[in-house]
């Protein structure tokens, strides 16, 4: 499920308030690719403006993906709607950093939404009895 | 508690609603009411998705939600019924008395709206109407999230979009 990229943007990240520039941020930090994404905020945005958003985003970048952090999120209503006009589009929804920074330092898809279900563990303390 | 909050919000089903109040508040049903969607499959669709599995999605028309108001009213479950819009609200209100809380929850930026809020944007007319609705005897408050405490109508006509 390789997009076939090489540089450059490859994807849109967006979602509510600074959580697409705060992924960005991060996947910058740790492999120096954080110019693979484009990041979008719904903040203050109708449902239009942010599809209005995202459609620019896209024509601008090239990209043909789209990472959402809540499936319910408007980010991801909006994301939808494209999808329908461009049905090449596609949108990934509940993403986390793990799997986005997969994707980035790797370009397959698959193997990034695998390695970010296997990312998320509940860790508890030890307990006394 | 039954279907006892009534809200305007220009994204309908989203993150802030279903997660920030369907959670806390556990919803078990919401009514989108909008004229459009009822009569689209896809659209339908589309906001199905995003709503977990134990809670309900009612769609409706204006006039199907006027006259399924009464049923909605019999569900014991806490529910949400939702309208994209002041004027849709406004109409509901005229067709299904009884409805006496409406809650502004988003309304966002577009041209010709004034800021009011960071969340709430107002034409001259969507103010009138959100008065019009005061003076039916519909208490109208604005609030995003169940945590902020619920704006009366003259603080948020006054306000000047940084609140």
């Amino acid at each position: 499920m390789s997009d076939g990229a090489s540089g450059g943007t490859r994807a849109v990240v967006a979602g509510h308030g600074t959580f697409a520039e705060g992924i960005r941020s991060a996947v910058e930090q740790i492999s120096g690719r954080g110019d693979c994404f484009i990041a979008v905020s719904n903040a203050g945005l109708g449902p239009r403006e942010i599809e209005a958003v995202l459609r620019e985003a896209l024509a601008r970048s090239g990209a043909r993906l789209i990472f959402t952090d809540l499936p319910a999120g408007s980010c991801t209503m909006a994301a939808r709607r494209l999808q329908r006009e461009d049905p090449a589009l596609t949108v990934v929804t509940g993403a986390a950093l793990p799997t986005i920074l997969s994707y980035a330092c790797g370009g397959d898809l698959g193997k990034a939404a695998e390695q970010g279900r296997e990312a998320l563990t509940v860790l508890e303390g030890k307990r006394d009895a | 508690m039954t279907l006892e909050l009534f809200r305007i919000d220009d994204r309908l089903i989203h993150g802030q609603v279903v997660v920030g109040w369907g959670q806390p508040c556990t919803l078990g049903f919401f009514v989108l009411v909008d004229d459009d969607v009822s009569a689209s499959e896809w659209e339908q669709e589309l906001y199905r998705m995003g709503v977990p599995p134990e809670m309900d999605l009612h769609f409706e028309s204006v006039a199907s939600a006027a006259a399924r108001l009464p049923e909605y009213r019999q569900d014991p479950r806490p529910g949400m019924l939702l309208t994209g819009d002041i004027a849709t609200m406004q109409r509901l209100v005229a067709a299904a008395p009884g409805i006496r809380a409406v809650m502004v929850g988003g309304i966002h930026h577009k041209p010709g709206r004034a800021p009011r809020l960071r969340y709430v944007f107002l034409t001259a007319d969507e103010e009138q109407r959100l008065r019009d609705l005061a003076a039916a005897g519909v208490t109208v408050t604005a609030q995003d999230v169940p945590q902020a405490a619920a704006l009366p109508l003259d603080d948020l006509l006054r306000g000047d979009g940084s609140g």
